[in-house]
């Protein structure tokens, strides 16, 4: 199990210091996919970028740890001071651009052991390398490649094979599958299920994409604003959300075969320096009250594994089924005037 | 019937290396497509990267010459044997929405130098009739003149950022207005108000947009035809909804199986693990 304890991460810049996770306590179980959502600067790569270790300026932690829940070589529990010499063999990261991810001008085969930990055995792991490339779908001469005669979804497999090699204990994707089309998304988000049901590792995953946190996640963590909002189950999360964020995270974007009018999300979330008093997401919040804009909810279990920060988390049902009795699209007057208001909305 | 858009016959072939290894790479192969309408329409052209919807869009925007064939927008020839309106005439019948704001406008000029440049040099008014036609055209997006005015573009957000070239566009009242991947730059909470934009701006400016995006779900809800693109060919065109429920060709099936949906999963993930599910 992996438990994170009140992690606070800063960034240092020209305008002062800012919280980009700003008090997260967590308790991930092993060997399950966990997904991580929410909106652009909501800090879901920071709080992936403190569980991998990787903090260095601008990024510091101000309080709080990350405890993996295995020992290392010496006997040691690994928690942040030590987990760099575990990367690769304990934990690995699948960076969002396999594109800039790879030295262009060395082949991936040298990029393979690049790294300490084959050190006077090149050859030897080369040659396991070379028989666990066919299992992710590629030929096993890609590895004798440039990464530029390689096609996105290659590259990404590469990005795979590299973070899956060692099998290590955590796996970290942050937006594995972006770049690419749905089709090869399809193919790599179902190898990396194969490959976890295998290894029996645990995987997270940053995704904005809720179909793909759907298909492949286990437990799921929602972030609006440097905070978590909601964290539970993902079969309870989809069909009964405990947070309106989530809620209407899941009800942004359309679906075939459903007709319902969308207007996304209204407003944009706060600046991380200024604030609002309260909830967070009270501003944009169709529950919010005075006691949201004065009191900030705490993030608290409501029901057994589910976790939310919401004073009404008992009124969000209702509000999905207000959702979808919404009009359809075809029944609501498409004119700019509409628009405005959608976009005024948007402070 | 008004003739919106035709593609007569289109190929496009690329030739890439130098030359004792030339290798062609047929972008578009025999396109031929009709769209008569009376009313102003959204048509969706969806496919995978290197399918060629980007080629065919470039060959529209007259960025990239066919190799046969011809394109006819509301009756101007703009592209292939026999294009005849001038530069400016085109553009005032056909404009473009890229995919990225920040690399359409340059960030050394102000957002609205831009917008007033159409308006005097694309659409022919003069300065009080273009201050008058970029304040309406922003007006249509939910944006002030004012708050444009001496604005760079890093001074915008994506969103604010792009719905100004949406405004740019509209200027010279076009016929056709062809976005490439409009929103895939945007934050997926906010993209619905790029994609309402596109609704209402065909019902007020009655501007027919092609739509181009890897994105099935959001082709759905504003489309009202849609082209599937696959190596180049067109492999099924027709109505949004009946193509998108009740796909014919297997391609289109392949695409509509991979997009990860919330309604069923691709695997059961109960007894996918030995955790404490």
């Amino acid at each position: 199990m992996i438990r994170l304890d009140n992690i606070v991460a800063t960034y240092t810049t020209q305008r002062g210091h800012v919280n980009a996770v700003d008090g997260v306590t967590l308790e991930i179980p092993d060997s399950i996919v966990m997904g991580i959502a929410g909106e652009s600067g909501c800090g879901k790569s920071t709080l992936m970028k403190v569980i991998y270790g990787d903090i260095g300026f601008p990024l510091s932690l101000s309080s709080g740890m990350v405890d993996y829940g295995f020992v290392n070589e010496r006997g040691e529990p690994v928690t942040t001071e030590n987990i760099r010499r575990e990367w690769f063999r304990h934990i690995s990261y699948i960076p969002q651009s396999s594109m800039s991810s790879l030295n262009p001008v060395v082949r991936i085969r040298d990029q393979f052991v690049d790294f300490p930990a084959t050190a006077g055995r090149k050859k030897e792991v080369l040659a396991q390398v070379r028989a666990f490339v066919p299992k992710l779908g590629l030929p096993p001469e890609a590895i004798d490649a440039y990464p530029h005669q390689l096609s996105g979804g290659m590259r990404q497999r590469i990005m795979v094979a590299m973070a899956t090699f060692f099998q290590p204990e955590v796996i970290l994707a942050d937006e594995p599958t972006t770049a690419l089309d749905v089709v090869v998304q399809k193919s790599i988000l179902l190898l990396l299920l194969d490959l976890q049901k295998e290894m029996g590792n645990t995987i997270m995953l940053v995704s904005h994409d809720m179909g793909v946190h759907y298909q492949i996640t286990q437990k799921m963590l929602i972030m609006y604003a440097a905070k978590v909002v909601e964290y539970a189950d993902t079969d309870d999360l989809f069909q009964r959300p405990l947070h309106p964020y989530t809620l209407m995270l899941i009800n942004s974007l359309p679906t075939i075969g459903d007709d319902r009018a969308r207007h996304g999300l209204p407003g944009s979330p706060p600046s991380l320096w200024e604030m609002p008093q309260g909830c967070r997401f009270a501003p944009r919040c169709p529950l919010a009250t005075a006691l949201c804009r004065k009191e900030e909810p705490p993030l608290l279990e409501h029901e057994r594994g589910r976790f939310s920060a919401c004073h009404y988390a008992a009124s969000v049902p209702e509000l999905k089924q207000t959702l979808q009795a919404g009009p359809r699209l075809s029944e609501i007057a498409h004119d700019t005037a509409q628009l405005t208001a959608d976009v005024e909305r948007d402070v | 019937m008004k003739t919106i858009l035709k593609a007569q016959g289109l190929n496009k072939t690329y030739h890439l290396g130098s030359f004792p290894r030339t290798i062609k790479v047929r972008a578009l192969n025999d396109i031929n497509l009709t769209i008569e309408s009376d009313e102003p329409v959204i048509i969706s052209l969806v496919g995978e990267s290197g399918s060629g919807k980007t080629t065919l869009a470039k060959v529209i925007l007259r960025l990239v010459q066919p190799s046969s064939g011809a394109v006819t927008v509301a009756g101007h020839t703009v592209a292939g044997k026999g294009t005849r309106p001038s530069r400016t005439e085109f553009l005032r019948t056909v404009q473009p929405i890229f995919q990225n704001p920040f690399e359409a406008f340059s960030q050394y000029r102000t957002v609205d130098a831009y917008l007033l440049e159409t308006a005097t040099r694309v659409a022919r008014l003069h300065k009080d009739e273009a201050v008058r036609a970029v304040e309406e055209a922003l007006a249509a997006v939910g944006m002030q003149y004012k708050d444009v005015r001496g604005k760079y573009p890093n001074q915008f957000s994506g969103g604010e950022l792009q719905r100004a070239s949406v405004a740019r566009a509209l200027i010279p009242r076009p016929q056709l207005i062809v976005a490439d991947e409009p929103v895939s730059m945007i934050d997926a909470s906010r993209r619905m108000i790029i994609i309402n934009l596109f609704l209402a701006l065909k019902q007020e400016f009655q501007t027919s947009f092609l739509y181009i995006t890897h994105d099935l779900a959001t082709a759905y809800y504003i489309s009202d035809y849609i082209a599937v693109m696959n190596k180049g060919r067109i492999v099924e065109f027709g109505d949004a909804k009946q193509v998108l429920s009740r796909p014919q060709h297997e391609y289109t099936q392949l695409l509509l199986d991979s997009i990860p949906r919330l309604d069923y999963r691709w695997v059961d993930r109960r007894n996918a693990s030995p955790g404490k599910y």
